[in-house]
């Protein structure tokens, strides 16, 4: 590494920008809201810092927890089934043709270039009673009918007498396939970065010592891709577990994550002071999710430095 | 009042809202000893207004008017409290009337300025959330009700019992998801007044809705009638206006104001502190109140009107259509919510947290 003694000038001129930017947008916001989780309301507008603790208190109430824990559990899922289909996907890309490897990623990018609230749209039009997905189904249902009725099979409504669509919006399986849907590409892209530094020939030593494709991939691929399925857990994890859009749109009556109360404070309930307190709690959580990361990453380094 | 809204408007708005400060800004200094530039910052709910009003005014009295819109009265409260961004007229409804002015955030209006004003209808012109209409002036008015789809309702759902305390539609319901409105009206529901404000009666409104979640499918954040009309849900708790606005695409949907009545809401016009045009707020205020220009933007937005001038230029699908101007029965058993303090307001947040946590 070049030591940046050697050259002050340049270490300042390129530092101070970035360290500006943070500073004005990031941390001076964020110790405002900070210090606001430690005010009371003073009338409508004004906000006094007394230094109490009543914002937590009342954060900490059983019912906040809750709705702590579900987003918790839905984050969760989320990150799970995010890991799930998208390891398959990473590998695929991995060994796919170097001439097709950069359309892939970019299909698996593509997503971003339209703007979240569209795409959740979107998916209220794929979701909903009369929606894509539901049409579909109809649609296959009619082509099974048809194939019945050849069958000479027509008369005994073996499909039922007629379609039934499903209720696949405003339900948390809806939240939990929004928020899959949406956070994709943040598990898929640190495993393809992992998955493609890895060295083939291990694979191929472990078929040739005779363990099976299956054996060859739990003991040896995933190992290897670790660093890669943590960061991606992480990257899907933190932001799932803050959505509150997701939850607003595609959730029913039982879907409300921590950030629609947190929403809410600072909206209808105007009440700044608690509001600032529950986010904090979330980046506390955040944080907690963080050091496990890097406690994993250091027991992985001493494993791999013995 | 909030309307067939696909999206937030929340980039633009923030966008328009910069170059809003900008503008203001820039202004600012010569305020005190020259007119104003030509232009007005109007901040409004979407397709809520009429389609040419803001042109038809420019041509008028060569004032430009930039149109930002808000999805909710929090919005806006959220957005003007730490300061005008740079508004001119905004659009509060008459709760947040109250509460812009317990905070010092709306001006006095000068009624010399605005001539209009004898177009309204007098029964507007002394209400309880603005005495004497010192800060605000009517702009639409309207109920909440029950939109419904005929064919998959059994005659008219004409009581709350159908959303709040029956399971014969499970599923097909759709509630607002305004924590103050569905409460309040659970309180209606259970014979107390619309703005009970003792909190285990509260906390008793908040368990029939705990009991009913079973059968409501979703509490609609404002996109009931697309709901309805889409076929998600075959009742829905909605203004009056939304719910004419699809009743106009599909005969099958249908408005009723429950017999125990609903809540009754008043949008207003007025100037928030800070407003950088004043005087050009005022103009566009008083063109607003024209009989000719309200009569179009009645007839554009199906709202009912408070300008006794405009109504009698409009026919009798809008003066006599029961889902605009419901009968005065129903006006009699309904009421209008009223703002009750910070205290209140945290306590309908925690019900409503519970009530989505349950």
């Amino acid at each position: 590494m070049e030591d940046w003694r050697r050259t002050p000038l340049v270490f300042w001129v390129t530092s101070l920008p970035p360290t500006l930017w943070l500073v004005v947008f990031f941390l001076i916001p964020l110790a405002l809201v900070w210090v606001m989780s430690f005010g009371e309301l003073d009338g409508l507008i004004d906000i006094k810092i007394t230094g109490t603790l009543a914002n937590y208190a009342r954060a900490l109430d059983p019912l906040y927890l809750e709705v702590f824990g579900k987003s918790l559990v839905f984050a969760g899922f989320t990150t799970v089934i995010s890991l799930l289909v998208g390891f398959p996907v990473a590998l695929a890309i991995v060994f796919a043709s170097p001439r097709w490897r950069p359309i892939l990623l970019l299909l698996v990018i593509l997503p971003f270039w339209t703007n979240l609230l569209i795409r959740t749209y979107a998916l209220i039009a794929v979701l909903r009673v009369r929606g894509f997905a539901n049409f579909s189904l109809e649609w296959l249902w009619d082509q099974g009918n048809t194939v019945l009725a050849l069958m000479g099979l027509g008369s005994y409504q073996l499909l039922g007498d007629r379609f039934e669509p499903l209720e696949l919006l405003y339900n948390n399986t809806a939240v939990v396939i929004g928020l899959v849907y949406v956070h994709m590409p943040f598990m898929i892209l640190p495993l393809y970065a992992a998955l493609e530094r890895l060295d083939r020939s291990l694979i191929e030593a472990a078929l040739d010592l005779g363990a099976s494709q299956f054996r060859a991939f739990l003991t040896v691929v995933v190992p290897l891709a670790l660093p890669g399925i943590i960061s991606g857990g992480i990257l899907v994890f933190i932001p799932a577990l803050g959505s509150f859009l997701t939850p607003d749109l595609l959730g029913g009556t039982d879907s409300q994550m921590i950030a629609n109360v947190i929403e809410r404070q600072f909206k209808g309930a105007n009440d700044w002071p608690f509001g600032a307190a529950l986010s904090f709690l979330l980046m506390y959580l955040t944080f907690a999710a963080l050091t496990v990361r890097a406690l994993v990453n250091r027991r992985a380094e001493r494993r791999g430095g013995a | 009042m909030a309307h067939c809204k696909p999206f937030r408007p929340s980039r633009r708005s923030f966008l328009a809202g910069t170059g809003a400060v900008a503008a203001g800004l820039t202004f600012l200094p010569k305020a005190g000893f020259s007119a104003e530039e030509k232009v007005v910052n109007f901040y409004n709910w979407d397709t809520y207004i009429g389609e040419t009003t803001l042109d038809d005014f420019k041509g008028a009295s060569g004032i430009e008017v930039n149109m930002d819109l808000f999805a909710d009265n929090a919005e806006l409260f959220a957005k003007l409290k730490e300061g005008n961004p740079g508004y001119d007229v905004i659009v509060p409804s008459n709760d947040y009337v109250e509460r812009m002015v317990a905070a010092n955030m709306l001006m006095k209006l000068d009624h010399s300025k605005i001539p209009n004003i004898a177009n309204i209808d007098l029964a507007f012109m002394n209400p309880n959330h603005d005495p004497g209409r010192v800060y605000s002036l009517p702009y639409m008015w309207g109920t909440i009700g029950i939109g419904y789809r005929k064919s998959r309702v059994d005659g008219v759902p004409d009581s709350w019992k159908w959303l709040y305390e029956s399971d014969q539609y499970a599923g097909k319901i759709a509630l607002l998801g305004t924590p103050s409105t569905v409460i309040q009206i659970a309180c209606k529901y259970l014979g107390y007044p619309l703005n009970e404000s003792d909190p285990a009666k509260l906390e008793k409104a908040a368990d029939l809705i705990i009991k009913q979640k079973p059968s409501i499918k979703v509490f609609a954040d404002d996109n009931g009638q697309d709901l309805l009309l889409s076929g998600e849900v075959d009742l829905t708790m909605e203004w009056n206006g939304d719910i004419l606005q699809v009743m106009a695409e599909d005969d099958d949907i249908s408005y009723v104001v429950p017999k125990e009545g609903g809540l009754l809401w008043e949008d207003t016009l007025a100037i928030p502190t800070g407003a950088p045009h004043p005087e050009n707020a005022h103009a566009f205020m008083n063109y607003v109140l024209d009989a000719e220009a309200g009569a179009a933007i009645a007839d554009f937005i199906q709202y009912a009107t408070p300008n006794a001038a405009a109504k009698a230029l409009m026919d009798k699908s809008y003066t006599e259509n029961p889902a605009i101007f419901p009968p005065d029965e129903t006006v009699k058993n309904s009421e209008v919510a009223i703002y009750q303090g910070p205290e209140y307001s945290q306590l309908i947040d925690r019900l409503w947290t519970k009530i989505n946590a349950a």
